[in-house]
């Protein structure tokens, strides 16, 4: 990759970010760990919360608590209006056509085991194959295994090279008359490839295969435009764009929707009951069985308020800035490899380091104060291509600083001076 | 360096990290069992030459971390010639002291063994330094299925 430092590059040349201003916003960010100002790396298994978030959240259960859909008071009638005033903000976020396409769900895990179990239960039968790649999330490979084993549908995985790009030629040559279902992650978690997913919908799409694209990673760093991409469902969860934990969504074509069957039964997803027979709610309501998580979703609404005033597009530039220079710094170290060095990479390092195991690097860099994920990071298959046990992971957000990829830099040559 | 992390990480524990002794698979050994730690995909097997309650020869095989290889590195070295008995004792004592109990002969009681006083101080490591005791004991009471740390 050819990289540039480009902290002296001609201001006005790429937006640029308030970063001293954007981390005042994030009140976890200015704490010390074991004496040590926190240096936060981990984002890609979960982000910190602006205060925007917190406010909103600390406001539904300060004043608007109540339930949702159900009370003729005035408190539900607040919180009712609420709650689908974040579905209207997650609509305009992925750009959907209609608010009624975007279920709210506990999280993106939650939203694959929804697709795997309404549709794929459905509208899949024995001896279908559904394709994945060989980069995906334990959450994007084991709600279909599960469903592989009930119906006796099977996987078929599209490899990737040594950069953890994914082979298109081979990933195409998989589709064929069987199969009945893409699912594809949009930035892997492990390596921080981006996947060239419009073309991956079009190849899926000219064989009449729907496809699933997880967007864990992608919804935090990247716009989405989900009609753009014509995708039939996109998922994603709240805790990793600055969001709560406990929310995620389902976005899926309004017509997919509509014919899948619930996934869950209990209040709010019916619209009649007798003990002979239940109508269904519409949707998105057929989805959401119960009391939901309304809280999360309205912190969700106020993550995307946050991240519109900033916009995707300054934080993404902010962030291969980032990225490319951290590339450069670790790349200074002697005897680092990184692992996942696509073309297209989200502003995620993943790396090990020679006679070092990730496992004591992330101990060294802890009493630091420098926070970044060790192991497999819920995707063996991606250590197993790559004949890894396990890697050290720094995942940078928008709030980062390169003041901050330097203290790593020397948190990681304390290490090699541990090891000798 | 912070003095945390130079408990932790003894010069014998670097040694036996990266020079790990009885590092091999034993050949004619009666008893054996795996290891697994999930959280950082640490593996290993420890195999036994018994005889009777005694531990004959005792050696290992595997990938893992610094202080997880170095504690299956010393123990192995610890263990020859030992009873059943006074094993399971060691690993008795040896587990309070890397959970924490406050003694101040380790030594004493411990040995070389006593090296890893220091991950106490990171309760998260407990893991790695236990994971071999978990599969010695699993190996002498002849258990068929993975030991597991979780």
């Amino acid at each position: 990759m050819a990289t540039t430092i480009t902290s002296d590059a001609p201001v006005g040349i790429r937006p640029r970010l308030d970063v001293e201003k954007i981390r005042k916003d994030f009140p976890a960010l200015h704490q010390k760990v074991y004496g040590k100002p926190l240096v936060y790396l981990d984002n890609a298994a979960t982000s910190q919360k602006p205060q925007a978030v917190i406010n909103a959240i600390t406001r539904f259960f300060t004043i608007e608590n109540s339930n949702i859909h159900r009370g003729v008071h005035y408190l539900s009638e607040q919180a009712t209006k609420a709650y689908e005033d974040a579905r209207n903000k997650v609509k305009e976020f992925i750009n959907a056509r209609e608010a009624r396409e975007v279920v709210f769900c506990r999280s993106t895990t939650e939203g694959v085991n929804l697709i795997a179990q309404s549709y794929g239960r459905n509208f899949l039968k024995a001896g279908d194959e559904i394709v994945l790649t060989a980069m995906e999330h334990h959450s994007n490979i084991v709600p279909w295994q599960i469903l592989c084993e009930q119906i006796g549908a099977v996987l078929r995985v599209a490899p990737i090279n040594d950069a953890g790009e994914l082979l298109l030629s081979e990933f195409e040559k998989l589709l064929n008359p069987k199969t009945k279902l893409v699912s594809v992650t949009h930035i892997s978690n492990a390596l921080g490839t981006i996947n060239p997913v419009d073309r991956i919908v079009e190849m899926a799409h000219r064989r009449k295969i729907p496809m699933v694209i997880d967007g864990a990673q992608a919804a935090p760093h990247l716009k989405i435009d989900v009609q753009k991409l014509d995708c039939d469902f996109y998922l994603f969860s709240g805790h990793k764009m600055f969001g709560p934990t406990g929310i995620g969504v389902v976005y899926g074509k309004a017509h997919l929707l509509e014919a899948m069957p619930p996934y869950q039964g209990g209040g709010d997803m019916i619209l009649s009951v007798t003990f002979e027979k239940t109508t269904y709610n519409v949707i998105p309501h057929k989805f959401e069985a119960g009391t939901p998580n309304i809280a999360g979703a309205i912190g969700l609404g106020a993550t995307i308020d946050y991240l519109a005033g900033i916009g995707l597009d300054n934080i993404a530039a902010y962030e291969q800035e980032l990225l490319e220079y951290g590339t450069e710094r670790l790349a200074s170290i002697p005897g680092l490899r990184l692992i996942g060095t696509a073309k297209k990479k989200a502003s995620i390092l993943s790396f090990v380091m020679d006679g070092i195991h990730p496992h004591d690097t992330g101990t060294i860099l802890d009493r630091e104060g420098i926070a970044v994920r060790t192991g497999h990071h819920c995707a063996q298959p991606v250590m197993q291509r790559f004949g890894v046990p396990a890697t050290a992971r720094a995942s940078l957000a928008f709030y980062n600083t390169k003041e901050e990829i330097d203290a790593l830099v020397t948190g990681l040559l304390e290490t090699r001076k541990v090891f000798g | 360096m912070i003095s945390e992390i130079s408990d932790l990480y003894q010069e014998v524990i670097i040694d036996h990290s990266k020079r790990p002794r009885n590092f091999q698979v034993l050949e004619g050994a009666d008893r054996k069992a795996e290891g697994y730690n999930p959280l950082c995909g640490d593996r290993l097997t420890v195999y036994l030459k018994t005889d009777g309650d005694r531990i004959v020869e005792i050696a290992f095989q595997g990938s893992g971390c610094a202080i997880s290889t170095a504690s299956a590195s010393i123990m192995t070295s610890e263990l020859k010639g030992k009873t059943r008995e006074e094993a399971e004792e060691k690993f008795k004592t040896f587990h309070q002291m890397v959970t924490g109990a406050r003694s101040k002969d380790w030594e004493e009681k411990l040995g070389k063994l006593a090296a890893f006083s220091g991950v106490s101080q990171f309760p998260v490591r407990v893991k790695c330094a236990s994971l071999c005791w978990h599969t010695l004991k699993a190996a002498l009471e002849e258990k068929k299925e993975t030991v597991s740390t979780e």
